[in-house]
């Protein structure tokens, strides 16, 4: 007797046609903006590097600990070109937010969908077991390869000396690599946590390891950056000279990464997680019924996640802090040039260079904890809770409350690792204050993305995640801005730019006063906003 | 009506969405103490007009007045003194539905306890799961506690037993006799014409964002016709032409048809004027009188969609 069994992947080709209508315009938005910036990066080359002097410097700039921690191990240092300097200082910058696409295209089909209940309508049809997830990771990867093959044209058809189009396929092909691998690790956490928001989490704090990976693994370990798809991306020394295996090495992971995947969603229940949701209390706490404990309560898990991942992250870099002196001791130039600059040790510059780069990283929490009051009001939740004597002002206080406070408690759990690690791999404890003092320094600034998000919450509440571009934009200041020395103004944009770099430089307390008067004001426009306008439910 | 006795008071209320037109001048009244049905197709702004009565919504135009105070202005006065249950109940997923209910009840300004305790008791409902793992029935009746185990004046409840099972919505009928026994008042919005018919003292039919019939349901039930079943005596003449009846059907000595119910009487008088042999007279029901408003409305939809 045969019976006839319908493979695990039926209707994934509908699945998928409808995966790519729903991301018809988060595709395009995607590549373009990749490849605007990286286009419109190197097309400053020749005016900003016209000879090979001129690229010289720059490469003996970025043979710095704060450079290749920041950056990349530095391939081609030696003959500069512009195809080196393309893939040495953008492809770290650029990967993060090829990984960030990936993470969030497979999350928003997988977990997302199984959590508001749309899975079930789907899964009810002739749709295989794992038509979904495969549909998810091929419009993911649809995504990743489009942007490889409209890169590689826009680089090669520039035609830029050094920047060929051999070196820009590779170029390309390195950051689509990263792209699949980070896809295939949200395919592994969308089945092993129930809420989307975690899911997503633990993927994209997975994109902050593989960075801090390799930061670690250049500054001399080498062997750890061949634990991280954002290292394996820089080996294929694209422009220098070129070898494509670690691409292999990354799709080879990210197949064994699927396959679990796969396995795992057998272990479970559509909208489960792997593990059983406990019961809960049957009654509120008295800390829950105030507006204040509310949102905390909501916000708590994030908290916790944040608060841990930071102080892990700092912790991380900070054991790196010895590693500068050898760096600087093995170079002797620089010895050399220590000594004209004279000032703040080199260790010190670094320490102050990274925790700008984390103190973005910190912002995010804020801006979450924002755009989490959009979820609540959208999703109808909001509706009978600001039906009770519950005013709006109350609960977005309790929400900002948690937002600012949350986000000052991060940075200060981020100071402390950095501060703690650097003081035990030093020896000098005056790393700790110093770390924990300019984790305060960046406050302000932090708080100020966050007024930011509250005032987009209250006057344009649709546009709630426009909030991310002041983060964007920080980073590519920080990151690409001196490469590309930007004009002043378009520096001193960036909120981030304006905090005194301790422990490096001395505390100023103007442009941290001037920083939370624009937070306060932000948050003061945000409240007026949500005050006046309509609660949106579905 | 003396004003001070309405618990609610809309007058001419439009709200628009961008284009679309969701309340179009829209009235309700709304005594104190009376269990006042709401009612009216999909869409026709039952749900924004309870919106905008909890401050949610900003109305475009017309006055609004809940329990003597301003819905936009005096929020946490007024809904100290309310509780709302929407259609939709969405829950957090990491708070229990015990937590929810004290929550709830909490920043409303406090709950009876005991109260809360019999309602858990009586709707059968497990406190201790968590949002996502409760079924839609048990969603609604976490949002029926909470606002009911609250000691307020008013109750707003939106389609509150949709997806409850016949004995839990006999269940809360039940509760809401009890609380009209206390003197509450309650604007319920509902499509089970049952429940309508078995608790509410007046009612409203709003259709395209206007209110198009408000009344008591004996009142209303002068506004629908009585279907007539008779055997007569001889042919029927004469039933043709009175204007209010409809739908005449005749077969040899048997006759049906509808009549408008202030007509009856003009329409009997005819029946006896050629002798009656059997007489089945099917009184007016809501559902018909419902049915009419909402076909009404579906044959003008359509009726647009086909000129414009």
């Amino acid at each position: 007797m045969t019976t006839l069994v319908a493979p695990p992947v039926t209707g994934v080709g509908t699945l998928l046609r409808f995966a790519l209508r729903r991301e018809r315009i988060r595709i395009p938005i995607w590549v373009g903006a990749l490849t605007l910036t990286t286009v419109s990066t190197v097309a400053g080359f020749p005016g900003l590097y016209p000879t090979a002097a001129s690229r010289q410097s720059r490469a003996a700039l970025m043979d710095s600990p704060a450079a290749t921690a920041m950056s990349g191990p530095g391939f081609g240092l030696g003959d500069y070109t512009y195809g080196a300097m393309l893939a040495n200082e953008m492809i770290g910058f650029l990967a993060i937010f090829v990984a960030l696409m990936s993470v969030l295209m497979v999350s928003r089909h997988t977990r997302h969908e199984e959590e508001q209940g749309r899975a079930e309508l789907i899964r009810a049809g002739v749709v295989g077991r794992h038509a979904s997830l495969t549909a998810a990771l091929a419009v993911t990867v649809f995504a990743n390869l489009l942007l490889a093959v409209i890169l590689t044209v826009a680089l090669g058809g520039m035609g830029i000396e050094t920047i060929g189009w051999g070196g820009s396929a590779l170029f390309a092909a390195s950051l689509a690599m990263v792209g699949i691998v980070f896809a295939a690790v949200a395919a592994v956490s969308a089945q092993v946590f129930e809420h989307g928001r975690a899911a997503s989490g633990i993927a994209g704090g997975l994109i902050g390891v593989a960075y801090a990976l390799r930061a670690a693994g250049d500054m001399g370990i080498d062997s750890l950056s061949w634990l991280s798809p954002i290292g394996w991306a820089q080996r294929t020394k694209s422009y220098v000279d070129g070898t494509a295996w670690p691409l292999l090495l990354g799709l080879v992971v990210a197949a064994a990464l699927v396959a679990a995947a796969y396995a795992l969603s057998l272990q479970r229940d559509v909208g489960a997680g792997l593990r059983q949701t406990r019961p809960g209390a049957a009654g509120a706490s008295d800390v829950l019924s105030t507006s204040l404990g509310f949102a905390l309560r909501l916000h708590r898990g994030a908290l916790i996640g944040w608060t841990s991942a930071m102080f892990l992250f700092g912790a991380m870099y900070g054991s790196l802090a010895a590693e500068v002196e050898t760096f600087v001791e093995s170079n002797p130039e620089m010895q050399q040039f220590i000594q004209q600059v004279g000032g703040a040790s080199f260790t010190k510059s670094w320490l102050a260079a990274i925790m700008s780069m984390l103190a973005m990283v910190c912002s995010v929490f804020g801006i979450l904890a924002i755009a989490r009051m959009r979820t609540e009001e959208t999703s109808g939740r909001a509706e009978p809770a600001l039906s009770t004597a519950l005013t709006r002002t109350g609960w977005v206080a309790g929400h900002l409350t948690v937002a600012l406070a949350g986000g000052a408690a991060v940075m200060l759990a981020c100071g402390l690792g950095l501060g703690l690690s650097a003081m035990a791999s030093t020896g000098d404890s005056s790393l700790l204050t110093g770390l924990l003092g300019a984790a305060l320094t960046y406050v302000p600034a932090v708080w100020l993305a966050t007024g930011l998000a509250l005032t987009l919450f209250g006057l344009l509440p649709g546009a709630v995640h426009a909030a991310w571009a002041v983060l964007v934009y920080a980073l590519f200041v920080g990151m690409i801005g001196p490469l590309l020395r930007l004009p002043g103004w378009l520096n001193d944009l960036s909120p981030f730019f304006h905090v005194p770099q301790l422990p490096a430089a001395d505390f100023s307390a103007t442009p941290v006063v001037l920083l939370a008067a624009v937070a306060a004001g932000l948050v003061a426009v945000g409240f007026a906003g949500v005050r006046q306008r309509d609660l949106e439910s579905v | 009506m003396d004003d001070t006795n309405l618990a609610i008071a809309v007058t001419g209320l439009h709200k628009s969405f961008g284009r679309t037109r969701a309340l179009d001048g829209l009235d309700l009244t709304v005594t104190q103490g009376e269990i006042h049905g709401f009612l009216g197709p999909n869409g026709s702004g039952k749900t924004t007009t309870i919106r905008v009565l909890l401050g949610l919504l900003k109305a475009d135009a017309g006055t609004a007045t809940l329990l003597g105070g301003d819905p936009w202005t005096d929020v946490a006065s007024l809904h100290r003194r309310l509780a709302y249950v929407p259609g939709d109940v969405n829950l957090w997923p990491n708070l229990s539905g015990g937590e929810v209910i004290d929550l709830l009840g909490r920043l409303r300004g406090g709950l009876d306890t005991r109260r809360r305790e019999q309602l858990i008791e009586r709707f059968d409902l497990d406190p201790r799961k968590k949002g996502r793992t409760y079924s839609k029935g048990n969603r609604q009746k976490v949002a029926i506690i909470a606002a009911l185990a609250s000691n307020v004046e008013l109750l707003l409840l939106d389609e509150p037993t949709a997806g409850l099972d016949p004995l839990m919505e006999a269940t809360f009928r039940r509760t809401i006799e009890e609380e009209r026994e206390q003197g509450r008042t309650v604007l319920l919005s509902s499509h089970i014409l049952a429940e309508v018919e078995a608790l509410c003292d007046r009612v409203s039919i709003i259709r395209g964002g206007k209110t198009v019939e408000t009344g008591t349901l004996a009142e209303l039930r002068h506004l629908t016709r009585t279907s007539i079943t008779a055997e007569l005596a001889g042919p029927a003449d004469g039933l043709h032409t009175m204007a209010d009846v409809h739908d005449l059907h005749v077969e040899g000595s048997r006759v049906r048809f509808d009549v408008e119910t202030h007509s009856l009487d003009a329409a009997l008088r005819q029946l006896t004027a050629i002798g009656v042999r059997s007489l089945v007279s099917q009184p007016p029901t809501l559902e018909e009188l419902f049915l009419r408003h909402y076909t009404e409305e579906t044959a003008r939809a359509n009726g647009k969609a086909t000129t414009s």
